[in-house]
Formats: structure tokens, C-alpha cells, sequence
């Protein structure tokens, strides 16, 4: 019962994660680095917040994905059309999604770093397997973590079988190249950037809606970054991402637990992810390959 | 016979230049018809023009015989063009496959009808006898399977007409002989080939017919049978070229460079100079062939002090560099000509003079106090840009304005003007013309004769042969065979090149 326990909230504390490497393994094929995906889930929880407050937790989940797709444009703007460094652009991006969420929170709510209790949506029951130990698993089970373990067959397909994903894939190895085949290299970025904001906002609405039921400022918690970490440990592929994110997932649900036994000193368990990322960014970056022009701003007419 | 390709009056203006100067060609159905001339000769835009990558000012182009417009790449794939880039466009980390088909995909749904593309593609390299494994990775292939990946590109996506744009810059001996087979086979199937070189030899060896282009205009049309190379060269560089390098003889002197049991790695741990070893006295030229790729550019480095060196021992002027810092190795007496000048050699976007002290800024004649005496540099920089023939407006101009070879004599005014005892030199002709190139090789000659040990790095293998008097064939990091030049034929070293053996399957 207890590992069942701890599975389940493994998975509760992953999906945010994987939702958000996954739109990262989208951009970063397309070869722009998005760091301001942090900002996207700010953006995504406090809007997801605000959306289900007046008209329920559906249009909650639309109005954070249009916020995350909103700011995911500043990005591809800023980075693809005008070639900013994506690493200040995403920088930017997180501030003023901090900054900006604070203000509609004081406008809004009155309240500058909560808003009121919001619903989310209503729970699954998957049936057929709600027996004995595997009960904490498969009750009362928040649709989007469904909707997220079903995106990451549909990502591996979109980006490994499709047209659409072989063009992507091609713009962040060798724009040039893909220019010259008459590939659309902005637009084709444009959609990695757009995709990755999108799913950046539905895990920040998950976090609002279903893990917390209200937006509290600073919730993301760096969870963006941390994506970040999992798609680079998942090699740029979503299935890598997935695995990734559970084990980010699992430390996290980890820390809860062993917080409760009370041994070691609790801020140092709370530390476990965030080690876990470091370790993963220093050990693992070696052994994976990151896109060949990912990070690398294209321009038309350069040799 | 009919008409591919028929060019009238085409003129192309760039600011300052004249880049195509009322070009009238005729490429018939069917033939290999080579367009030759010095870098800036203007071969480049008209084939940009044919490829739809440029519009012309004044002009107009026949396609089979219809007047056409070629307004983008897309028009000129529709009108069966395609485009064999110098530099491979490719995706390496892709699979031949995908490389391929990239662009122009079969489609089921939304997803690749890789099935059909596969059969579309077998069916290519069977019609046409081209030999690949469309499963394996760009990355994996050689530079020979490249370039054929290339051209199944462009006739994938049907072309008619293949522009070859300098094909065979990177090709070892033996690989230029599979193009060429491959090309024949191409023409035998009724495809028209444009082939754009400088390289005579290889031209007057495949064409069918030869233009040749000088400072945007035509100057002729041949048939290789009727001209000689040294006639060609005429032809391109408007006045008689020196084919035959005047090699003196030279007593050599101490050893200013010694090479042992050299190992470099890279950051990955693979060991890419495996355990080299030279000598090189003062007034020699020792020549190192080879293709690209195999250790070169990591040894040249290595010995300038830009990479670690694993393991072995570099001696310069007998001090033992291998520990000293960049700075300290230049000022034993190194001078360095980089194999890439626009990421080694030169600021492109500073200006003339600044580049022509890079590095020796911190020299006592250039200071003026703690600040750089800009007067003396100005004067230094007029005396070496006239020394060595660099063609420019000013010396305020900045450097990326100069054509290739005019940038690279910067390079040799700098780096040769500091009296060096050891000269490392990258690829030192690479892409420059006819002219500039020989102006390289004379400058080399006389710092051979003024008793300097020359360090010649180079994939052109004619250029080793004639200058050197060692030549170490580099292959997979290692010297694998060392030969006085006078002892070997081209095929012979190029065997080397290759591993010592031709590999069984990358015959087409």
C-alpha cells in the first residue's frame, strides 16, 4: 500500500514535469532553447486559476494554454524573428511572467500572492483494476495526468514518424539546409516555440487546479527548469522524458514521505530534487546530444 | 541537338561590382558542359542565378528551350534544376533516407510513406548504379557517399539539369574517379551536368564541353580536345601562368621542428592525432596529404598550443613546447596561416590594418606608451597590404570586404612578416584562384629558401607534391606512409589517403 502510495504521487508530482519537458523536447527540436518555460507555467497556473474561478476548470485549462501559447509568442518573436539570445528572451519572459502574474493577482483577486479556491476537475475512477494494492494508483485520478501519459506516444509520434516532425527535427540540426529544400524554417520554429508554450501553460494550470485547487505565487517551484533537466536527461526524446520526469517525480514524492519519518533534517530532503537536477545536468549532459543548431539563432543569407 | 540551357545577355550588378557581365551560354541536352574560372570569375552568381537563389538585372534564360523566369529555389526544382552545393546541405545526424527525402516527403496522412520513398529511392540507385545504405547516418558516411547522397537529392526530386558546384574540393583521388563514373552513367541516362571547377585537370578529364568565365564575362567556349591546360589557364587568368613551380635547392639546416610520438584527444576521449612523428630542418618543406578529417587540423593545433596534447613531445627551435602557452609559442618563432581564415585568421568584421597586427599588437613598435601606436600600425599595415599585393580601397575597410585570396595575403603579411622559423600552414590555397594561389606558393618557396622549416598541411595534393620535399600521408591520426615526392604518383598517396586500401563497396 505504501509503494502503491508513493507511486501515485510519484506520478502526481512528475506529470507537471513531463507536461512541460515535453513541449521542451518540441522546441528544442526546432532549435531554440526555452528557458522561459518556467515563466509559461507561472503564466499557465495563475490564468488556469483565474479561468476555472469564473467559469469552471475546462475554461480554466483553455485560458492557461492560450496564456503559455501568448508568452511561448513573445519567445518565438523575440528569438526567431528578430534573433534575441534566447537565453535573455527566456530570462525576460520568467520575470515578467512573475512580475505580471503578481499585479492580475493584486488587480484580480485583491490578493497579491494567492487567489481563492478554485475547482478543479472531476476525478476518474479508472475501472477494471481498482482492486487491493494498486487502489491509490488508479482512484480518483486527475484527467490530466491521463491527457500527459497519453502525449508522450503522440509527441514520440509526432517527432519521429510525422512530416511535420522530420521538418522539425531537420530545422534544429541544419537550418540551412532545411532552407534550402524549401522548408519553412521560421514557421517551423514558430511551432516548436508555440507547442512547448501550450503544454508549459497546461502543467502550470495542473498545478493550480488539480494539485494545489488555488494559484499561490511561486508554486512552480522551478518545475520549468527542472523539465528542462529531464528532457536534456530524456535525450530530447519524449519517452526519455517521461522516464525522466517520473524519477524527478519520485524524489519529490519522496521527500513528502520521508519528511514525515522526520530522521534527517527536513530542508535537506526538500533538496533532493533540485540535487537530483544538478547531478543530472553534470553527469548525464556528456552521454546525450543535444539538436546540432539548437540555441543557434538562424539568419537568412549567412554562409 | 536541343538546348538545356540557354543564357542571353545575363548581367548581374552588385554594389561596386559587376558580377555577370552580359553572359551568353548554351548548354546542350545531354552533355557535361564545365564552367571554369578564377574565384570572383563569377561562376557562383550564375549558377545562383540558374538556381533561383538571384535574380539578373538584365538578361534571359531558356529551360528546354521556353523562356523562364527563375524566381526561388522551389521554381527551379519545378523546372527539374537541382543544385549540387559545395558545401553538403545535410543533416547528419538524419539517415540517408531522411536526408533524401526531407522537404519533399511521400506522404500517408500525416505520417512518411517511408515504404514508397525507399522503393522510389532503391529504384534511383539502381537506374543510375550508385552504391549506399539508405539506412545509415549522414554522420557515418564518407565525404564521397555524401556528395552522392547530394546529387540523389536532386534528381529525387526530378532534375533534368545537376549544377555541380566545385564537386570535387573535397574528394580524395579515388573518390573524384567514382563522381566521375557516376557522372558519366548520369549523362549515358540523358541528364545535363554543369560543372563548376578550377581544378583544369578534372575538367578538361570529364567535360564535354569548357566555358570559361574572367571577370564576369565569357571568354570562350572549348572543346578539351582543342586546348591544353596551360591554354585554359591562359584563358582564365587573361595572362600566361607559370604551371611549374621553380623549386631551388636549399642546404637544409638544424631541425626547428620535432614531432614525437604525438597524441592529441578530444574532449570525448577520442584519439584523433595517434602518436605522429616528424622532423623538419630549417629549409624544408614537409608536406602532410591527406583528407580532412583525419587528424590535421587537431595536429596544426596542437602544435600551436591551441589544443593539449595527451601524450608525445613538441620541440620548437629546441625548446620543448608542450607545456608553453600560445603566446609563448608564437614568440619561439611560429607562424600560423589556419586552415579556416574566416574563424582563425582574421576579425571579419574589424578592418584591414587592425587584422594585419592581430597578435603581435603587444610588439614594442605598435605600443606608444601602454596605448597601441595606431600610426605605426597604419604605416605597417600600407607597407604589407602593397608588400604583398593585397587589392583594396583603404586599409580602414573591413577584412569580410576582400575577396579570398585578397584576405589571405593579409594573413601571409602578418604572419610571415614577424620573421618566423617555423611556419605552420593550413590548407594554405584553399579556394582562392589560379593567381593568388601561385603568389601563395612563391611566398613559401622563399621562406624555404631563406632556410625556415614549413609545416604544409593540405588536401590538394598537387599543391604537396610540387612544394614539398617530405610528403607524410596522414590517415585516421597516424602517418602511415612518408615519400620524397618525386618518388610517387598521385595514386599512389591517394591509396594512402583512403587507409592503404580502396574499401570494397564504395565503388558505384
Amino acid at each position: 500500500m505504501f509503494l502503491a502510495e508513493l507511486l501515485a504521487s510519484s506520478l502526481r508530482m512528475a506529470v507537471p514535469i513531463l507536461l512541460t519537458a515535453l513541449g521542451a523536447v518540441f522546441t528544442e527540436r526546432a532549435g531554440v532553447v526555452n528557458i522561459g518555460l518556467e515563466g509559461m507555467m507561472i503564466a499557465g497556473s495563475f490564468m488556469g486559476a483565474l479561468g476555472s474561478y469564473y467559469y469552471g476548470p475546462y475554461f480554466g485549462l483553455l485560458l492557461a494554454m492560450i496564456a503559455g501559447l501568448f508568452m511561448a509568442l513573445i519567445h518565438a518573436v523575440n528569438t526567431v524573428t528578430f534573433r534575441v539570445d534566447q537565453i535573455v528572451s527566456g530570462v525576460a519572459i520568467n520575470i515578467l511572467a512573475y512580475g505580471g502574474c503578481r499585479f492580475l493577482s493584486l488587480a484580480i483577486f485583491k490578493m497579491a500572492t494567492t487567489s481563492p479556491r478554485v475547482s478543479g476537475l472531476p476525478k476518474i475512477d479508472i475501472p477494471g483494476l481498482n482492486i487491493g494494492f494498486l487502489k491509490p494508483l488508479v482512484s480518483g485520478v486527475s484527467p490530466v495526468i491521463i491527457l500527459a501519459l497519453l502525449l508522450v506516444p503522440v509527441s514520440s509520434f509526432i517527432i519521429n514518424r510525422t512530416v511535420f516532425g522530420l521538418r522539425l527535427r531537420s530545422v534544429g540540426e541544419n537550418p540551412l539546409a532545411a532552407d534550402t529544400l524549401g522548408i519553412d524554417v521560421f514557421k517551423m520554429k514558430y511551432a516548436g516555440v508555440l507547442i512547448s508554450g501550450a503544454l508549459a501553460g497546461l502543467s502550470g494550470a495542473y498545478l493550480a487546479l488539480e494539485h494545489t485547487g488555488m494559484y499561490v505565487e511561486g508554486m512552480t517551484q522551478g518545475k520549468g527548469f527542472i523539465a528542462l533537466a529531464a528532457m536534456i536527461f530524456g535525450n530530447w526524446e519524449p519517452v526519455g522524458a517521461l522516464w525522466a520526469s517520473l524519477l524527478f517525480g519520485f524524489s519529490e514524492a519522496l521527500s513528502f514521505r520521508v519528511v514525515e519519518g522526520g530522521a534527517i533534517p527536513y530542508q535537506f530532503i526538500k533538496m533532493i530534487p533540485y540535487v537530483l537536477t544538478l547531478a543530472v545536468l553534470t553527469g548525464v549532459v556528456k552521454k546525450s546530444t543535444a539538436p546540432a543548431a539548437d540555441g543557434v539563432p538562424y539568419e537568412r543569407g549567412l554562409k | 541537338m536541343e538546348r538545356a540551357v540557354v543564357l542571353k545577355g545575363i548581367t548581374k550588378r552588385f554594389p561596386g561590382i559587376v558580377a555577370n557581365d552580359g553572359i551568353d551560354l548554351e548548354v546542350k541536352k545531354g552533355e557535361i558542359h564545365a564552367i571554369v574560372g578564377e574565384n570572383g570569375a563569377g561562376k557562383s552568381t550564375l549558377m545562383k542565378i540558374l538556381a533561383g537563389i538571384y535574380q539578373p538585372d538584365e538578361g534571359e534564360i531558356y529551360i528546354f528551350g521556353k523562356r523562364e523566369r527563375i524566381t526561388s529555389p522551389g521554381r527551379a526544382i519545378e523546372l527539374k534544376i537541382g543544385m549540387v552545393h559545395q558545401h553538403f546541405m545535410l543533416v547528419d545526424r538524419f539517415t540517408v533516407l531522411e536526408n533524401i527525402i526531407l522537404g519533399a516527403e511521400k506522404r500517408a496522412g500525416i505520417t512518411i510513406d517511408e515504404k514508397n520513398s525507399r522503393k522510389m529511392i532503391e529504384e534511383l540507385l539502381s537506374l543510375y548504379n550508385f552504391s549506399l545504405d539508405l539506412d545509415a547516418r549522414v554522420e557515418e558516411i564518407s565525404v564521397g557517399q555524401a556528395q552522392r547522397v547530394e546529387i540523389l537529392k536532386v534528381l529525387y526530386r526530378g532534375a533534368d539539369i545537376l549544377v555541380l558546384d566545385e564537386p570535387t574540393a573535397v574528394l580524395a583521388p579515388q573518390e573524384v574517379k567514382e563522381l566521375f563514373v557516376n557522372l558519366r552513367r548520369l549523362k549515358e541516362e540523358g541528364k545535363t551536368i554543369i560543372f563548376i571547377s578550377h581544378k583544369l585537370d578534372e575538367v578538361l578529364e570529364i567535360a564535354d564541353r569548357i566555358t570559361v568565365l574572367r571577370r564576369g564575362r565569357v571568354v570562350g567556349t572549348v572543346m578539351p580536345s582543342e586546348v591544353t591546360k596551360e591554354e585554359l589557364a591562359r584563358m582564365m587568368v587573361g595572362k600566361p601562368v607559370f604551371m611549374k613551380l621553380e623549386k631551388a635547392s636549399v642546404p637544409t639546416g638544424e631541425v626547428l621542428l620535432s614531432v614525437k610520438d604525438l597524441v592529441v584527444k578530444e574532449s570525448t576521449g577520442k584519439t584523433v592525432v595517434n602518436g605522429v612523428s616528424f622532423e623538419i630542418r630549417g629549409g624544408e618543406i614537409y608536406g602532410i596529404a591527406g583528407i580532412e578529417g583525419n587528424g590535421q587540423k587537431e595536429l596544426a593545433e596542437a602544435i600551436l598550443g591551441l589544443r593539449q596534447i595527451s601524450s608525445g613531445q613538441v620541440t620548437i627551435c629546441g625548446r620543448n613546447a608542450g607545456n608553453l602557452s600560445v603566446r609563448e609559442i608564437r614568440d619561439l618563432g611560429v607562424a600560423f596561416i589556419p586552415e579556416d581564415r574566416h574563424r582563425q585568421g582574421l576579425i571579419l568584421p574589424m578592418k584591414v590594418w587592425e587584422n594585419m597586427v592581430l597578435g603581435f599588437h603587444r610588439k614594442k613598435e605598435f605600443l606608444k606608451g601602454r596605448s597601441l601606436n595606431l600610426k605605426a600600425i597604419r604605416k605597417f599595415a600600407e607597407k604589407k597590404s602593397e608588400e604583398f599585393l593585397v587589392m583594396l580601397s583603404s586599409i580602414e575597410q573591413s577584412i569580410e570586404g576582400l575577396s579570398g585570396g585578397n584576405q589571405q595575403k593579409v594573413i601571409l603579411g602578418r604572419e610571415l612578416s614577424r620573421e618566423p622559423e617555423v611556419i605552420i600552414a593550413s590548407q594554405p590555397t584553399r579556394g582562392l584562384d589560379v593567381g593568388a594561389a601561385e603568389f601563395v606558393h612563391k611566398e613559401l618557396l622563399k621562406k624555404r629558401e631563406e632556410g625556415k622549416a614549413i609545416l604544409l598541411i593540405s588536401a590538394d595534393l598537387e599543391e604537396v607534391l610540387s612544394l614539398s620535399d617530405r610528403v607524410g600521408v596522414i590517415y585516421n591520426g597516424r602517418i602511415t606512409a612518408e615519400f620524397k615526392p618525386e618518388e610517387v604518383t598521385l595514386e599512389d598517396i591517394g591509396v594512402y589517403m583512403l587507409g592503404g586500401e580502396v574499401k570494397a563497396g564504395e565503388g558505384a
